[in-house]
């Protein structure tokens, strides 16, 4: 079985995740899947937790109940800021993280990472003097250096114009579909989660109120005609409190 | 060895941002040699001498006196105060007053034209007008330099009078040539005075009676004699009735100058380390890479050790080459060239480790800057706090405080090395492997506790 065969018969598991800061309960009893291959959105209102989902899932924070079936290095993080250095051009950015990420061989990964993210022609470009959204690219690229089989996105397109974020999601939709990468990304953008998704996760007060695609979510709120998907996901959350 | 091979890739790449950020390098530099250099020349060299109108109404010619026939010259105690002072002569009281209302001189000095008289008649003290102007500061250190040349000139005459009194007791009491204003003399002597009664005593037979008052002459001679071999001892010890005996318990005997080598190679090597290791750490939270770094690529605690080791290098680098161009410029002794090393090493490792506290507290390394700056400027002024100069109870204070930082250590680690001052090198360098181990460890507690 190849490699790509293998991600696509393995899910990737949250169970029972709870996370509190102090008195305040961050998540409670969070648990889902995402298969190989798929795209699940997370969206909610702010303060929902979905910062902190990813978070854990990425192995930034511990979760204090629970846990996640995969063990946080075979899964790519992608934070909302560039997490690069501005000073590092664009090769030396990527091959830093690859050798870090013991990548077998690191310039042969670099070199592979800027054809496929378009910035080869940018590669000895110092960071800082690149825009935000090759920065992001960057970012992105940082994460996928280790061919992960799972890539978290936080708010992966909020800095970004409307041209260079159909870009950044036909990338993260060949990653998925080519080779077998679980995405899971958080977004503001309802429309952009019902355009990319596979399936999204309605996060709101740490609790998970919602899973499925979004023709479900519709259909919950009766939202068949495809009028008004945001004004659905609007009254999905009043209709349950949020 | 996981982390060790992370080490050497961070450790690659701060340098490579060290070496393209040319300005903040340059005043990581600059900054701490230049405050180093003013501390160490502030220390090394005394104040100005002060600006003092000087009036001399003493009549041209008449500035010696004769004591007991030997010339005494005012002049020369004059030649003396303007070693200390910096005087601007003028010709009348009112021009002497006119300079320091206006600011041009701190004070004046007045030699009234009776002082050589007053001295030579012993019509009593002579005396010499001072006037100042009303800053209290200025004021004191110019009176306080008066003063203390005036004690000088007192103590010279009085040793010169002295002299002359214990030379004129000693004609007195042996005899010989004396000298007085009217001439001179050939005195007898108080002893050869006795030894001619006694002769005669001896051939003035019992009964007569010349013999009770040639007795009671005899007598006062011996009695004479007696007390006048206690007069010269307590002639000298009028002259100088308190001789000072040094004595240095303990605490360092450096040299003032070779302890402004120190503290300025000190001052640099705080400056550099602690603000070298804050600021690097926090630029990783500000290139939000900290998340990235720590979630699987390398330990927090590996993170910290290399930019501990990071700013200690560089810390000791720069101090190194402040130290060598110093000493290329004075006489410091190549001979402890290791044990500098040993020092900066120690002091380096110290200085960063509470940089990489400092730097775990903040998100930015515009706040670590400022924060590591709030902190070493205090730390440098309360490790020159002098024993006896606050109150005993603030002084303990000073001194836990002192112990508690890694500037004193340094610095005493640094006047070992350098200029062998007491209590040597090696207590101080485990003191600040002590210290780096203990902020090593808050700095690792405050990351897990303020990163989220």
């Amino acid at each position: 079985m190849s490699e790509t065969e293998l991600r696509t018969v393995t899910r990737t598991e949250a169970r029972g995740v709870t996370k509190r800061f102090g008195e305040r309960l961050a998540l409670n009893d969070v648990s889902f899947s995402v298969a190989a291959g798929e795209l699940l959105a997370i969206i909610g209102p702010n303060g929902a937790g979905k910062t902190t989902l990813l978070s854990i899932l990425g192995g930034l924070l511990r979760p204090d109940e629970g846990s996640i079936s995969r063990p946080a290095r075979e899964i790519g993080w992608v934070p909302q800021q560039p997490a690069v250095y501005g000073k590092l051009s664009v090769r030396e950015n990527l091959l830093l993280f690859a050798r870090l990420e013991r990548v077998a061989d690191p310039d042969a990964a670099v070199e592979a990472m800027l054809e496929q993210t378009g910035l080869a022609d940018r590669a000895g470009d110092e960071l800082g003097r690149l825009s935000g959204g090759n920065q992001q690219r960057v970012n992105i690229a940082v994460g996928l250096l280790a061919d992960p089989p799972v890539l978290l996105l936080d708010e992966p397109s909020s800095s970004l114009d409307p041209r260079q974020r159909e870009r950044l999601w036909e990338f993260v939709e060949a990653l998925a579909r080519d080779r077998g990468t679980s995405v899971v990304f958080t977004t503001h953008n309802v429309a952009e989660a019902e355009r990319w998704a596979d399936r999204v996760l309605v996060l709101a007060d740490g609790e998970v109120i919602f899973t499925g695609t979004p023709d479900e979510l519709r259909a919950a709120e009766h939202d068949e005609d495809r009028t008004d998907f945001e004004g659905a996901f609007v009254r999905f959350l009043r209709e349950r409190g949020h | 060895m996981r982390d060790l091979a992370a080490i050497r890739f961070l450790l690659r790449k701060d340098l490579q941002i060290l070496r393209r950020s040319k300005l903040l390098v340059g005043l990581l530099v600059v900054y701490p040699i230049a405050i180093a250099l003013l501390i160490g020349v502030a220390l090394s060299r005394g104040p100005d001498k002060p600006k003092v109108a000087f009036l001399n109404q003493v009549p041209l010619g008449q500035t010696v006196t004769n004591v007991g026939g030997e010339d005494i010259d005012f002049a020369q105690y004059a030649d003396r105060f303007f070693e200390a002072i910096d005087p601007i002569e003028v010709h009348s009281r009112s021009e002497a007053i006119d300079k320091v209302e206006s600011g041009d001189a701190l004070a004046a000095l007045i030699i009234p034209p009776d002082i050589v008289d007053r001295l030579n008649g012993g019509l009593g003290q002579g005396e010499v007008e001072v006037v100042y102007n009303g800053d209290a500061v200025k004021q004191s250190f110019v009176q306080s330099t008066i003063d203390a040349e005036l004690a000088k000139a007192n103590a010279a005459l009085s040793a010169k009078i002295r002299d002359v009194a214990v030379a004129d007791l000693r004609v007195l009491t042996e005899g010989g040539e004396i000298h007085t204003p009217l001439g001179s003399e050939n005195l007898l002597g108080l002893r050869t005075a006795k030894e001619i009664l006694e002769a005669t005593l001896r051939v003035v037979p019992e009964g007569s009676s010349i013999r009770p008052g040639l007795e009671q002459v005899d007598n006062f001679a011996n009695q004479a004699l007696i007390g006048l071999d206690f007069a010269t001892p307590a002639l000298n010890a009028v002259s100088k009735p308190i001789e000072v005996k040094s004595t240095v318990l303990s605490g360092s005997r450096t040299p003032l100058d070779a302890f402004a080598v120190a503290l300025a190679v000190a001052v640099s090597l705080l400056f550099v380390a602690v603000l070298l290791a804050s600021g690097v750490l926090a630029l990783e939270r500000e290139e939000q890479a900290y998340g990235r770094l720590v979630r699987g690529l390398v330990s927090r605690g590996a993170l910290l050790a290399e930019k501990i080791v990071l700013a200690a290098a560089c810390a000791a680098l720069v101090s190194l080459l402040m130290l060598c161009g110093i000493g290329a410029l004075t006489g410091v002794d190549w001979g402890r060239f290791g044990q500098w090393l040993v020092a900066l090493a120690a002091g380096g490792l110290g200085c960063s480790a509470l940089g990489v506290a400092i730097g775990a507290l903040a998100r930015e390394v515009r706040a670590a800057s400022l924060l590591a700056l709030l902190l070493a400027l205090p730390l440098a002024f309360l490790a020159l706090v002098p024993s006896g100069s606050v109150s005993s109870g603030l002084y303990a204070v000073v001194r836990v405080v002192n112990a508690a930082f890694p500037f004193k250590p340094s610095l005493q680690a640094l006047d070992a090395a350098v200029n062998g001052a007491d209590p040597g090198l090696v207590g101080p360098a485990l003191h600040l492997l002590a210290l780096t181990v203990a902020y090593g460890v808050l700095a690792r507690v405050a990351l897990r506790r303020f990163t989220a």
